[in-house]
């Protein structure tokens, strides 16, 4: 059992095996399908009525309702009450009920054996591989003490392992949205107004007169209440100034649409802040009250004239003069958006605080129209006892490093697990949850290198992926359709409370996460952590503390709760923010005391060299990065990316619409074969694709080798300084027929 | 009477496909069909660009050459001017995909034709089609014309509008706000 492979072989995830074969164990006899009583135990219902759930295809977490017809599933629609779908779930939510049907599931445990030197999955019992993970911790924790394990976590069933993993005495957990996506938002916020911009945004689209997308594309990413509102906001007239080397969507339907060179965003931002200040555009009554360094700001960025700016970003002067005078004009109803994928080019951090800086000129923090104070339920937790205090964590391989980031480096745990002559913090166990770190992760080299010096993977899945291929042991979780999971608290204009319940019955031999960490706390003496008797008796207890049970909330879904606070400021209110001079720091104090520029510099980006072309990707409105591309009603609507590419630079490389190419980047790897959207709605000197197909397991039926993927193609990566964040847009491509040597 | 269509706004839509998907649900329509789908359409030169997005069915023409076409009067009008195929009647002769200058109708694999129905079983309980009750940016309007107050009659009256191929002469109910 404790044996450790040399070499990890990907393993193609077995077709043949369903969960029948392998079922057996009492404890687990309330989950096995078949078993009507246990299931309408389950459901609660024994109807067609629908049933509650809030959707996890994507991170905004929509609540809606389950509903069945003649006892099979159906639809799932929106629920009005929920702030954030108001109803209308978007296509991934609606299409939820293919995750559920997907028969290329993952179906039941699998554990890593050898057989005739080649390595393979055999099906395993619960039991089994509860035995094999709990051996190998309890090995891990001796050998190197318990802060070797980490957890990688995507998703609402994660935070049963964050406690398991925090019982057993590790604080290694990380997200790849925070170094990956949008950590240096999050801390570029925090350092001007001492307070992040959460997840849904606390922006007030709807209420906009003004507003302002620099690499947010709106309407491709689909984060539904944020789109419902910009649509909205459009229909209703608001000026839209979209900055984007690409026509996105949010282009399309914008008064003014702003197509700059990659890699100089900064560059356009110090310009507009310039113009703000020199024709006397900003708020002053604001910024006197509530900023600090105004005159710092304005020495500094007293050369970034529109003209200075116009040879960088190739955008003319009087538009930009233009475009900052709309921007003024609609103020404090402006809203210069914060952004959310913003790991680009390594000055992350800095680029988006040229954007909280101009929020902060426009006085459209804390006003409508703007950024409204985000209210959140205040929901008990269930009491466990306190967590043991690790004795080191991920910071320690890092020394002096990324001094502020406040939340683990998923790269930066990945980088730690290859061990080096200067490292002690080496870590030898992964437990991952719902990501797909092959895809989500850049430089896939260095993540197969750090799983190679593991001694576990456990991989908690419902489809299977690049990673589960290289896990020890897969561990099929149901799909959110049929479990339970924690409330969902999401911050909004007012507090909220979803609760998802299963609508179906587990299929396979599948199991919720509550479940898994909990059976895992069991083996590994922990279990005073999972106090609970089962997860109803959780969620009951919780939802008592804001005046409601578990009764109520399987009948409306959605609970609204007062709010107490103001959304927007009051005219002239005294108002103290958590940064360190108590005002929002146009000049930052914290990033000055730690040596870095406290007032954003444009330095100039590698460009690409001639023949290559920068790689840019993103969304489309149907997929959530790699999580939907086998989802047979979104492979429906979209089987495969394409690569878009001007036409000038299509004629240049004989590529015509329709054709299948091959992209290889500055290091010589090469995608899969993708096909080429000849538009002109892309730059000459950058190409695009959504990210999230390409998919190399063979078992996942209608993604395997599916256009490209992006992730493959970045190699490399530039680190912001101040957060450790992996700046992606680094790499360049150019193109070979597919084939070609 | 009634006449009911749909008017669809190019500004408020972002082309996410929710219609699609919801209507696959809503219907049942087996995967790799479609009822309902997007278009978008560049047009201009870089960086002088539109894009307009439309979502596209069966527009349920006051003059369908399918009604006019079908040899067994499976496709017909029901109530309030939709055109609906009688499953039990369509022998699958293709005579109305032939005909139809939207390229709206497949064959369905159980050997009928098959094409958006407005969701007329909503529409009968006063609910409004599938795609129009999800779509996010609620770019899409469902009613009767018929009703001069009705949200659709009002906004056509307002709003600039136009119909696809309209020289086909087959007086769609489908509009596109512009």
């Amino acid at each position: 059992m404790t044996k450790r492979f040399k070499r990890r072989q990907f393993i193609k995830i077995l077709g043949a095996g369903t969960g029948g074969a392998v079922l057996g164990t009492t404890a687990l006899k309330a989950f096995q399908p078949g078993e009507k009583t246990d299931n309408f135990h389950l459901l609660g219902k024994a109807t067609d009525a629908a049933t509650p759930t809030y959707c996890e295809i994507c991170f905004w977490k929509c609540a809606g309702w389950v509903h069945k017809k003649d006892g099979k599933p159906w639809k799932i629609t929106g629920n009005p009450d929920d702030p954030n779908s108001n109803g209308r779930f978007c296509p991934r939510g609606t299409g939820g009920i293919g995750a559920y049907t997907d028969p290329d599931r993952l179906k039941t445990p699998l554990i890593r054996v050898e057989k005739n030197g080649k390595q393979v999955f055999r099906e395993a019992t619960w039991e089994e591989a509860f035995d094999y993970i709990a051996d190998k911790m309890k090995m891990i924790k001796k050998k190197w003490g318990p802060e070797c394990v980490a957890l990688f976590t995507h998703g609402s069933g994660g935070s049963y392992f964050k406690t398991l993993l925090k019982a057993y005495g590790s604080n290694n957990i990380a997200a790849p949205s925070y170094a990956q996506c949008r950590g240096p938002r999050e801390e570029a916020y925090l350092l001007t107004y001492g307070e992040g911009v959460g997840s849904p945004e606390r922006t007030d689209i709807r209420n906009s007169k003004c507003i302002v997308l620099i690499g947010s594309h709106i309407g491709e990413n689909m984060h539904n209440g944020q789109v419902q509102e910009f649509s909205e906001a459009v229909a209703n007239g608001a000026t839209v100034i979209t900055v984007d080397p690409r026509f996105s969507t949010a282009a399309s339907k914008s008064k003014y649409w702003l197509p700059i060179k990659p890699a100089t965003d900064l560059a356009l931002l110090l310009a507009w802040i310039n113009v703000i200040i020199e024709e006397e555009l900003y708020d002053k009554e604001y910024v006197k009250k509530y900023t600090y360094g105004f005159d710092e700001l304005k020495k500094a960025v007293k050369h970034n004239t529109p003209e200075w700016a116009y040879p960088i970003t190739t955008i003319k002067p009087h538009i930009i003069r233009e475009t900052a005078r709309e921007m003024a004009r609609h103020a404090p109803a402006t809203i210069v958006h914060p952004g959310r994928h913003v790991t680009w080019y390594g000055d992350d951090t800095q680029r988006v605080r040229a954007g909280a800086i101009l929020n902060a000129l426009l006085g459209s923090w804390g006003r409508r129209g703007g950024f409204y104070a985000q209210a959140k339920a205040h929901v008990k937790k269930y009491p466990v006892p306190k967590f043991p205090k690790p004795k080191k964590n991920w910071k320690d391989a890092f020394p002096n490093q990324f001094p502020l980031a406040n939340l683990a480096l998923s790269s930066g745990i990945c980088d730690a697990t290859i061990p080096t002559a200067e490292r002690d913090c080496s870590f030898k166990g992964w437990i991952v949850y719902g990501t797909n770190l092959m895809l989500t992760l850049p430089q896939p080299q260095q993540t197969l290198e750090a799983i190679q010096n593991l001694e576990l993977l456990v991989a908690i899945d419902i489809m299977p992926a690049e990673i589960t291929g290289y896990a020890d042991v897969v561990l099929p979780e149901c799909t959110y359709l049929e479990r339970y999971d924690d409330l969902r608290i999401s911050p909004g204009r007012f507090p909220t409370v979803a609760l998802r319940a299963p609508a179906f019955e587990p299929k396979y031999n599948t199991k919720p996460a509550w479940w898994m960490a909990k059976e895992l706390a069991n083996r590994l003496g922990l279990e005073k952590y999972f106090p609970w008797k089962n997860i109803e008796e959780y969620l009951d207890y919780r939802l008592k503390s804001i005046g409601s049970s578990l009764k109520e909330m399987k009948e409306i879904g959605v609970k609204k709760l007062e709010n107490e606070e103001d959304l927007y400021y009051l005219d002239g209110e005294e108002y103290e923010f958590n940064t360190p001079t108590g005002k929002i720091e146009l000049y930052s104090t914290a990033l000055a005391e730690y040596g870095f520029d406290p007032i954003p510099r444009y330095t100039a980006h590698e460009e690409p060299p001639d023949g290559y072309y920068r790689l840019l990707y993103g969304r489309a409105p149907m997929h959530s990065f790699s999580r939907t591309t086998n989802n047979p009603l979104l492979t429906d609507v979209k089987s495969e990316n394409e690569v878009w590419i001007n036409p000038k630079v299509a004629r240049e490389w004989g590529i015509k619409q329709g054709d299948y190419v091959v992209l290889e980047n500055q290091d010589g790897v090469r995608s899969n074969r993708i096909r080429a959207k000849v538009t002109q709605r892309i730059r000459h000197d950058a190409i695009y694709m959504v990210h999230g197909f390409g998919r190399s397991d063979k078992r996942l039926r209608r993604s395997y080798l599916r256009g490209a993927d992006d992730t493959h193609l970045i190699t490399r990566v530039k680190l912001d300084p101040v957060m450790g964040g992996t700046g992606m847009r680094v790499n360049f491509v150019t193109f070979r027929k597919e084939g070609e040597a | 009477m009634s006449r009911y269509a749909m008017a669809i706004d190019t500004k408020r839509c972002v082309g996410c496909t929710d219609c699609v998907v919801a209507c696959q649900t809503e219907n049942d329509v087996p995967v790799g069909y479609c009822r309902d789908w997007i278009v978008e359409a560049t047009s201009g030169v870089y960086p002088e660009l539109q894009l307009e997005i439309r979502s596209e069915r069966c527009n349920h023409c006051s003059d369908a050459p399918c009604v006019r076409c079908c040899p067994t009067s499976a496709s017909h009008y029901a109530e309030g001017g939709i055109v609906m195929v009688d499953h039990d009647d369509c022998i699958g002769c293709k005579a109305c995909i032939a005909s139809c200058p939207y390229d709206a109708r497949y064959v369905h694999p159980e050997g009928y034709v098959d094409k958006c129905t407005f969701c007329i079983h909503r529409v009968k309980e006063g609910e409004n089609p599938a795609c129009v009750s999800v779509c996010p940016t609620h770019a899409m309007i469902f009613g009767d014309l018929d009703d001069k107050n009705s949200e659709i009659s009002k906004v056509l009256q307002t709003r600039k509008h136009k119909t696809l191929i309209p020289e086909a002469g087959t007086k769609p109910n489908v509009f596109y706000l512009l």
